[in-house]
């Protein structure tokens, strides 16, 4: 019984993801196999591109996989979310552009500079979101109501009313794909934040300090943990990761737009955290399933488009879709799943042997 | 006898709930004298009162549906959703029949609202309670639900034309002597609409239903602490289950008085709205950790909110990023100041239980 056990919690956190990914492929199989298609197209500029649905998942789910994963730090470390990333990224976005405005000539040179310095924009905000959280000890959620609510406000104040354009070959090569390379750029990014992620976790303890202070802040300290330190690391961990991703959602448009950069992207990211099979209260945490869940949102919503469904009643369906994974994946249904398989495959005859020897 | 209980109750210190109540109380008292010595205007007339009713009557609803929940633990942001979803629908359904009866036809229309926010606080109440989802998840799969069905029933805004139902929205109290009086000299009567009046008597109702019935008392020692309300043998999975259907209903009431406001459908209508109800919730002192909360401080959030709004509306910066600046700001003000007040309550507590220790040691010793 207990390996029976054992075996099936053994994929563990990733279950429910990857059972929602195969659903979704298998769906999408019956349904129209050449949703898989993939194409070698020269695109207008003249340029080799991959197209096709698979690679335009991948591609537009990069912002969301890469907050996903800030934000699966947060919640670990801090057993709850940051609902402000969207409007944290419009600032991050408007710094970038007002910085490479401020500097003329659009080099490589200069946009690095403008990134380093949204990169300390965000990391500034998500200070002041992380000071509230570890030191005068808020919830998270109503910590970052604040930036929520006024953050876009700000993106408008650093810009003015105007939605700025970029039109330059490095904003595209970094928003769209650079010359030569079929790839989408956005994907090279995710691959790189994952990267720098876990060479971070492979070579620091970083992820037994998160997880410890996420499972029990009080036994954490008096293990010589610093928990708030802890907190603060994972906030501005995940600034970084906004600022990514906005210098992405800015690239991929070549203009900014603080009303729609990154707009309603925390609930989904949030969403990509609980369906990765991470739990909202904090503790253990698997980057992972987050990125995983990033991917199945996205490629849920590109079915849906496939399917003729209209942009504005995508949500409708894609709540139906949330709502079963969540009832597949939940505890009590997993459990009754459980007991029903053991029953199952123990059979009649030893039930009944079980009866007598209890009676 | 009597002379000693009062002087125990009064030595007896704050609930946590209401020195965070009496908080919100008072900001909102001085922000209003304030605005009335400043601004003057509107603000010295008492109609501005009832206008602060009258535009937020639905935002103080879902406000007082998202306390209850908050209060039990849990966080419903569906409320924002159904409204939009039941504004939508009652505007059709008002358009769309055929019964002649006026006032059958507008009770029909009140029980399609409850009804989908009744389907809605049974659904996430199952699912929350009974299959233990992340109410996050599980509320926020409702407000896409909410929203996308909005757009599914139409995506162009729809105008009310039952006649019967605008004449409804037209009805007004009016109390003529707390009017003020024209430049052209008519009196004219201070005007309460009934949806304010309705979310008056909700906020009562669910202050004397969180404080004197059985489940209101539940649900306080469900969102302290779930353990230990299990093994004082309360029922957690139903009291859960029927905060999310309280909730559930009161959003779609929100919807039906929101439709008496201003009757139209829209599939913007309450864009975000559950963000506001949330601010208003914590303002009046509601904890998201769940355990502590009160129905009245929330009806106080919601007022501040408003007022802000009014206040910058009044102002030489009215603009709509001033507004969400300014309601930010308010925000980490009051969320600083409670987590102070929390934080140098603990320690006072702490303190005298540290006190009260050494005493019963010494008196031991002795």
């Amino acid at each position: 019984m207990k390996t029976n056990k054992r075996s099936f919690s053994g994929l563990g956190q990733l279950l429910i993801p990857l059972v929602a990914l195969a659903i979704l492929i298998v769906f999408n199989i019956f349904r129209d196999i050449s949703f898989f298609s993939i194409d070698l197209r020269f695109n207008n500029s003249g340029n080799m591109v991959l197209t096709g649905n698979l690679v335009s998942i991948i591609d537009s789910a990069s912002e969301l996989a890469i907050i996903a994963m800030g934000m699966t730090l947060v919640t670990a470390a801090c057993g709850g979310q940051d609902i402000s990333v969207g409007a944290v990224g419009a600032i991050s976005g408007a710094v970038f552009v007002k910085v490479l405005q401020g500097m003329g000539a659009i080099t490589i040179g200069t946009m690095l500079i403008a990134f380093a310095l949204c990169c300390l924009a965000t990391i500034v905000f998500k200070l002041f979101n992380g000071m509230l959280v570890a030191v005068f000890r808020i919830q998270p959620m109503i910590a970052t109501l604040i930036l929520y609510s006024c953050a876009r406000s700000i993106a408008y104040w650093i810009n003015g009313d105007a939605t700025p354009q970029l039109r330059n070959e490095i904003i595209s090569a970094i928003g769209k794909t650079i010359p030569g390379i079929p790839v989408p750029t956005p994907i090279f990014a995710v691959i790189l934040v994952g990267l720098l992620l876990f060479l971070i976790f492979k070579f620091t303890s970083l992820r037994l300090y998160i997880q410890s202070v996420g499972i029990n802040e009080g036994a954490a300290r008096l293990n010589g943990i610093n928990p708030t330190r802890i907190k603060l690391i994972s906030f501005i961990l995940l600034g970084v990761c906004v600022s990514v991703a906005g210098l992405i959602g800015v690239c991929r448009l070549g203009q900014l737009n603080h009303k729609t950069l990154l707009v309603d992207i925390e609930m989904d990211a949030i969403l990509a955290v609980a369906i990765g099979g991470n739990s909202l209260g904090g503790g253990r945490f698997r980057l992972s399933g987050s990125i995983l869940g990033a991917y199945i949102i996205q490629m849920l919503t590109t079915t849906l488009y496939a399917m003729n469904v209209a942009p504005v009643n995508v949500k409708a369906y894609k709540a139906i879709v949330i709502i079963i994974i969540v009832v597949a994946g939940s505890p009590v249904v997993k459990n009754k799943l459980t007991a029903l398989w053991n029953r199952l495959r123990s059979g009649p005859a030893r039930e009944s042997a079980r009866k007598e020897g209890v009676s | 006898m009597t002379e000693k209980r009062i002087r125990l109750r009064k030595r007896e210190p704050l609930s946590d709930t209401q020195m965070l109540m009496f908080i919100s109380i008072g900001i909102f008292c001085a922000m209003y004298i304030g605005a009335m010595l400043t601004l003057g205007g509107g603000f010295l007339k008492p109609q501005q009162i009832f206008d602060l009713l009258n535009d937020n009557a639905a935002l103080i609803i879902i406000s007082c549906a998202l306390t209850i929940v908050m209060i039990g633990g849990g966080i419903n942001i569906s409320v924002g959703g159904v409204i939009g979803l039941t504004v939508m629908a009652c505007a059709l359904f008002l358009n769309g029949n055929s019964i002649e009866n006026s006032a059958l036809s507008i009770v029909l229309t009140l029980l399609l609202a409850l009804g989908i926010g009744l389907g809605f606080g049974l659904l996430q109440g199952f699912l929350v309670a009974h299959l233990e989802i992340q109410p996050f998840i599980v509320t926020l799969a409702g407000m896409f639900l909410a929203r996308g069905l909005t757009t599914i029933l139409s995506v162009n805004p729809v105008k009310v034309t039952h006649e019967g139902f605008l004449e409804l929205v037209k009805t007004k109290l009016t109390i003529p002597w707390l009017g003020y009086t024209a430049q052209n000299g008519n009196l004219i009567p201070a005007k309460i609409e009934i949806g304010a009046l309705v979310a008056l008597a909700v906020v009562i109702l669910m202050f004397l239903q969180l404080r004197y019935t059985k489940l209101g008392r539940s649900i306080y020692a469900v969102g302290g602490n779930r353990q230990s309300a299990l093994m004082l043998g309360i029922n957690v999975r139903s009291t859960v289950f029927w905060s999310y259907v309280i909730s559930g209903v009161l959003s779609g009431l929100a919807g039906f008085v929101f439709l008496m406001h201003k009757p139209a459908g829209n599939a913007s209508v309450a864009i975000r709205s559950e963000m506001d109800a949330i601010a208003a919730s914590i303002i009046g002192g509601t904890l998201l950790t769940g355990g502590v909360g009160n129905v009245i401080g929330t009806f106080f959030g919601a007022m501040i909110l408003s007022t802000i709004q009014k206040i910058i509306a009044l102002s030489p910066l009215n603009a709509s990023w001033w507004q969400e600046m300014a309601n930010g700001a308010m925000l980490s003000f009051f969320i600083l100041l409670q987590s102070v007040v929390l934080m140098r309550k603990n320690r006072a507590r702490a303190k005298k239980r540290k006190e009260i220790k050494e005493k019963e040691k010494k008196k031991d010793e002795s």
